[in-house]
């Protein structure tokens, strides 16, 4: 900050020696009258000074620039990590409303849009302001009439840049918007295009399509007239302002009041200005974009998160690994919106127990999943982790004790063995592949080209739901955390695997307190307890066989599950043999 | 800069090298031909274009020309020369005010010029997108392609934007040249002769920078590309607790990237110094020489100060030159990469005399029909039945069998390999693909949502129906009361891909948006797979309204699904094996009897060992 700053004030300097330099050698060549010896001594005097001049304006243009690009990189590379920091620690809630493709250009384009700012903007600005000070001073001083003719194009472009200014902010954000809604529409297109095929929908989202891009169009259009507007008026008065001089400063030559010389300075000056004037245009440009930019990009940074672990608070101190719901209530979304998902929901599952929850699509099972972690904020009653309160232990402690394998697992493109170890980076090779054996993945993994080191994900090998889901169980073995929350997490994995994967995950972790949620009943009919949930509330609880007896809803469904006439028992004996 | 031990797994971003963004050739003919067959529809605004741009270079020349000649033979002290200086003055007027003009046009055509053609650009990849096959898209991730519609066609109109003035800056070069030249061929020469110590020094200058420039960017896209991973898998990075260790790693990752900024911003910047010592150097020449010039009398003072003024501004071209052959090499790489999208083939083509299918029955034949995705895998060989219409079919088998293929095929997302796929006794080859559509529809797994209202996803591509017919249809497959229970109801908002609805309740309105298309056909790819049997009655009734008059295929595994269709297809390995109504099947006791004893509530729950 300092050596900008520092080099923005020899900046200063520059184009009052330029200027004198020419003004010297311009007033040798008018009064070159003097001998042969003097005059070559004059003319080297004048040519080292320009030489040393210009390099010594290069070193100092050099310095400046480097000072201010690495101020760029250094905010730059700053905003970058609090970005990604801050999207990391946003709460579930906010993500569900956030479109990744909008996040993604906020933490890429904006950015982008700020970090050339500092440089480019702030610097050019403040290298603008000596100039037009230091030559007004010296402009002015010599000749007040003349001077203030030309420099009248100064305020002309001040005050249209500042017109220029809140246009192409306006603009700027406008089109920024925009693109939003076309990046999204084709990325929805893209992801469903089996559905746009089905309904030969081609037509359709090809209007879509033109319908965003035309807006995006216009506004774009907009914006570039704007801008040329602004920037080729800026050029115009500047020329204008020069022609002024030249007729002013020709009729006081004429008139003998000033000399030829005097007014070439005059010009030359001009001329210097004339780059810098020219930037001006580009300058409001990126201040423009910056501060839209900025407005946008400060908008995640400072979004508030309702869930911000506070430093204070303690760590959760695992005893047991019980976990109790009180009176627990809940709804997605604010106020108006807001719908209601769970209502008092009441259970306590016992170390080292397990708990099955089933209930139909919408429920509120994954809900119940999601607020033991405290990826949302139960809006009544509370939720204990041996007898603390997960809002008053810290988010970290938390999380670390609660391994949760989720229906939609994402897998990360790197190699399998990274990803199994995705939540305990730092386990060794022999942990990795336990947690592969047990998650039945082993066998898959052994026949890949690379093993355990074979690429996975996006652009390597693509995994079916199954694998997908295995590698995600297996990441929660690693993790090994003395809560264990399955949701969904076996749904595309077939019933004599998902045996399988259980048997051996109970025989490694027989202590570890689990709840499961499945929509299979095969999956949670050994469960210490089982909850059927309908609307938010718990209508059933109890083992396997009470709510059999109990020839309620479970009964019903298991029934249709099952099939009318036979026992779960009868079906496994069958497949058991083979 | 925390610069702690990082864990031995843990990565974050693609770890995939970065040299996708190969700088290959410069110039690459083909690329440029296409790009450029995109440019030629705006061949008139273009011409107009270059015409601005010569005229702006020419006047920016003639402006300093002007006012020396008025210093040199207008102005000179004591002569009464005020008429001369003010036709000078109104020539010099004149000048600019074409300068503006021609400023004017210049910015505005190339601008419109370039925006028209990134969005036809970007229209066409999209259309194209619509059109290509099926199993490219599977292949490809969506962000890759998204790049390409994105940041691609950017750099291609920022490269289109700075070619134009490109020309104008070899122009001005030129120009420059030119003048110096004729004002006086000497010192002219002399004082380019400062342009070979440039050019030697570039020599030198120039791989380092390129590669420094490069390793900027690639950290560039790293850190990016972590950045875009942890958007994406952020609930996975909570339930993991892996934000301490993700932003320890990015860090790193940053700080990289600050690195290679900071090396190439140097390499940039060194050259500021060397350009303007050049400048200097050339000022000096001018000095000197010129100065004995003047002082012979060989030389006029105002062409000395000409030259002064010219050799400032000589540099200026030089220099966005250099930025203008980087940006080609970008614009290059990005045109090869938009250039693979408009490449990738269509495989599924309206022949020419294509008949349009106006009044569907819904009979549907599979003649001999063989397929498969890669030649090592057989997916279907010799499948042939038939289905009548109002008749509904199911077909069954184990993962891999080949029914979902089965489907596509008769959505006609791809054409047999040989066999034929009839409705009404017409090779759907033979059909316009559009009129396949409006007799055709699918229900898919995956209920896959736009974010919109509710009234537009159920609507979806019939635009021609109104509110009472999307609320009939909601209404039929019993999704009505759960929307109503919305608020806004059916101008509910989805966000994306309906993350705010339940599974189930995206199924139904997938069920009710095929209800609306109204469709003789209707293909049901494991359209219950995902529901929870719980919602079994209600899908299982929203289906018999949904399936009510119209030819069915159904493909499932639940076997309450299956169970109500008037006859059931067993394929097995690509081979249809069985055959018949539920009872019928039993009776034979073959595939069909052995999966449904197992009595699984769906058949992806049996053992593969089952199936043999």
């Amino acid at each position: 900050m300092v050596a900008t700053l520092l080099s923005s004030g020899f900046q200063l300097f520059i184009p009052r020696y330029l200027g004198k330099a020419v003004d010297n050698a311009q007033g040798f060549l008018q009064g070159a009258v003097a001998g042969v010896a003097e005059i070559e001594a004059a003319l080297w005097l004048s040519a080292w000074m320009i030489l040393g001049l210009s390099i010594l304006r290069g070193l100092f243009a050099m310095v400046q620039n480097y000072f201010g690009e690495s101020l760029n990189d250094c905010i730059a590379a700053d905003l970058r990590k609090a970005f990604y920091h801050r999207v990391q620690q946003l709460d579930a809630s906010f993500h569900d409303n956030a479109h990744t493709g909008d996040l993604i250009t906020r933490g890429m384009l904006d950015l982008e849009g700020i970090r050339h700012f500092p440089s480019t903007g702030l610097v050019r600005t403040v290298m603008l302001l000596v100039l037009v000070v230091g030559g007004s001073i010296l402009l002015i001083s010599t000749d007040a009439v003349l001077g203030l003719i030309s420099l009248s194009f100064v305020p002309v472009i001040a005050v249209r840049s500042a017109i220029a200014r809140i246009q192409l902010r306006y603009l700027w954000l406008k089109q920024q918007e925009r693109l939003t809604v076309l990046t999204n529409a084709m990325e929805e297109n893209l992801t469903g295009i089996r559905i746009v095929r089905a309904f030969a929908a081609q037509a359709h989202e090809l209007l879509r399509f033109d319908k965003h891009s035309s807006a995006v169009r216009q506004v774009a259009f907009e914006r570039l007239m704007a801008r040329v507007r602004s920037m080729t008026f800026m050029g115009f008065s500047f020329f204008v302002a020069l022609t002024l001089a030249l007729w002013v400063g020709g009729n006081k030559v004429l008139a003998g009041e000033i000399t030829v010389g005097t007014l070439t300075e005059f010009l030359a000056f001009m001329m210097i200005l004339q780059m810098p004037v020219r930037q001006i245009g580009m300058t409001v440009n990126s201040y423009a974009r910056a501060s839209t930019c900025g407005a946008r990009f400060f908008e995640i940074l400072d979004y508030p998160n309702p869930i911000e672990s506070g430093k204070t608070l303690p760590d959760l101190k695992i005893t047991k690994g019980e976990v109790r719901f009180e009176g627990v209530h809940f709804g997605y979304g604010e106020g108006e919106t807001r719908v209601n998902v769970l209502s008092d929901i009441t259970f306590n599952v016992q170390a080292g127990k397990t708990l099955g929850i089933v209930g139909p699509p919408g429920s509120g099972k994954s809900t119940i999943a999601r607020l033991i972690p405290r990826l949302y904020e139960v809006t009544g009653g509370r939720i204990l982790i041996d007898d603390q309160d997960v809002r008053e232990v810290s988010l970290h402690s938390l999380r670390g004790s609660v391994g949760g394998v989720q229906q939609d697992s994402f897998v990360f493109t790197a190699s399998v063995d990274s990803n199994i170890a995705y939540g305990n980076p730092w386990s060794d090779d022999a942990g990795v592949i336990q947690a592969g054996r047990d998650a039945q993945l082993h066998d898959f993994i052994s026949q890949l080209p690379g093993n355990y080191q074979t690429l996975v994900g996006e652009r390597g090998v693509s995994l079916s739901g199954g694998q997908r889901q295995r590698v995600s169980i297996a990441r929660g073995n690693l993790i090994n955390a003395p809560i264990c929350i399955l949701d969904d997490a076996t749904a595309a994995i077939d019933a004599d695997t998902e045996r399988r994967i259980h048997d051996a995950v109970i025989a490694r972790h027989d202590h570890r307190t689990s709840i499961v949620i499945s929509h299979r009943l095969v999956s949670v009919m050994h469960a210490d307890e089982i909850l059927f949930l309908e609307e938010g509330k718990i209508i059933e609880r109890g083992t396997h066989e009470e709510l059999l007896d109990l020839r309620g809803r479970y009964a019903e469904l298991h029934s249709l599950q099952m099939g009318a006439s036979s026992s779960v028992e009868a079906a496994l004996a069958q497949v058991s043999p083979g | 800069m925390s610069r702690g031990v990082r864990p031995p797994r843990g990565v974050i971003g693609a770890q995939v090298s970065h040299d996708e963004e190969m700088f290959g050739r410069v110039f690459d003919g083909r690329v440029m031909r296409r790009f450029f067959s995109f440019v030629w529809p705006y061949q008139r605004l273009l011409a107009f274009a270059l015409i601005a741009v010569l005229v702006f270079v020419a006047t920016q020349l003639a402006i300093p020309l002007v006012i020396l000649y008025a210093i040199d033979h207008v102005i000179q002290p004591g002569a009464a020369a005020t008429v001369a200086l003010s036709s000078v003055i109104m020539f010099l007027a004149g000048v600019v005010l074409v300068n503006y003009l021609a400023n004017y046009c210049q910015e505005a055509l190339v601008g419109r010029i370039a925006e028209n053609v990134v969005v036809d650009l970007r229209r066409a990849m999209f259309a194209h997108l619509q059109r290509v096959s099926l199993s490219f898209m599977d292949k490809t991730e969506v962000g890759r392609v998204m790049s390409r519609l994105q940041s691609d066609t950017g750099t291609l109109q920022e490269f289109l934007e700075t070619s134009v003035f490109a020309i104008g800056d070899v122009v001005l070069l030129f120009g420059i040249v030119i003048t110096l030249l004729v004002l006086d061929a000497e010192l002219g020469l002399l004082t380019l002769s400062i342009v070979p110590i440039l050019l030697v020094v570039r020599y030198f200058w120039l791989p380092h920078a390129r590669a420094a420039f490069r390793r900027a960017r690639e950290t560039n896209s790293m850190a990016n590309g972590a950045l875009a991973e942890a958007i994406h898998s952020v609930r996975t990075v909570k339930a993991m607790v892996r934000g301490k260790d993700n932003h320890e790693l990015y860090s790193d990752l940053a700080d990289l990237n600050l690195t290679t900024h900071l090396r190439a911003a140097k390499l940039a910047q060194v050259n500021v110094p060397i350009v303007d010592g050049l400048t200097g150097g050339a000022m000096a020449i001018i000095v000197i020489v010129g100065g004995r010039m003047v002082f012979s009398g060989a030389l006029e003072v105002g062409v000395m100060v000409a030259f002064l003024f010219y050799v400032q501004r000589f540099f200026d071209p030089i220099r966005s030159l250099t930025i203008q052959y980087s940006m080609m090499q970008r614009a290059t790489v990005s045109g090869q990469r938009i250039l693979e999208v408009l490449d990738v083939p269509e495989t599924v083509i309206d022949v020419p005399d294509a008949l349009d299918l106006v009044n569907c029955t819904g009979a549907i034949s599979f003649d001999q029909v063989s397929f498969h995705y890669t030649p090592e895998i057989s997916v279907l060989e010799a499948v042939s039945f038939s289905v009548s219409p109002g008749e509904k079919i199911a077909i069954v088998g184990p993962t891999g069998s080949g029914k979902s293929t089965t489907a596509a095929l008769l959505r006609r997302f791809y054409d047999p390999l040989s066999g034929r796929v009839c409705i009404d006794g017409h090779d759907l080859r033979t059909l316009s693909q559009d009129s396949i559509g409006r007799h055709v529809s699918m229900v898919l797994q995956e209920p896959f949502l736009f974010s919109g209202t509710i009234f537009e996803n159920i609507r979806y591509a019939s635009v021609t129906k109104n509110t009472a017919d999307v609320e009939r249809a909601a209404q039929a497959v019993g999704a009505h009361d759960f929307i109503a229970r919305l608020p806004g109801g059916y101008l509910f908002v989805l966000d994306q891909g309906g993350g705010n609805l339940s599974l189930g309740q995206r199924q139904l309105l997938s069920f009710a948006r095929a209800l609306v298309a109204d469709t003789r056909i209707l293909v049901l790819d494991e359209a219950t797979a995902n529901v929870d049997s719980y919602s079994e009655r209600k899908i299982q009734r929203a289906l018999n309204i949904l399936l009510e008059g119209r030819t069915a295929i159904v493909i499932a595994h639940r076997l309450a699904t299956i169970r109500d269709c008037d006859r059931i297809l067993v394929l097995n390995h690509g081979r249809l094996v069985e055959e018949g109504s539920h009872q019928e099947l039993m009776d034979i006791d073959g595939l069909y009897a052995r999966l449904c004893r197992l009595n699984y509530a769906s058949f992806d729950d049996v053992p593969s060992s089952a199936t043999r």
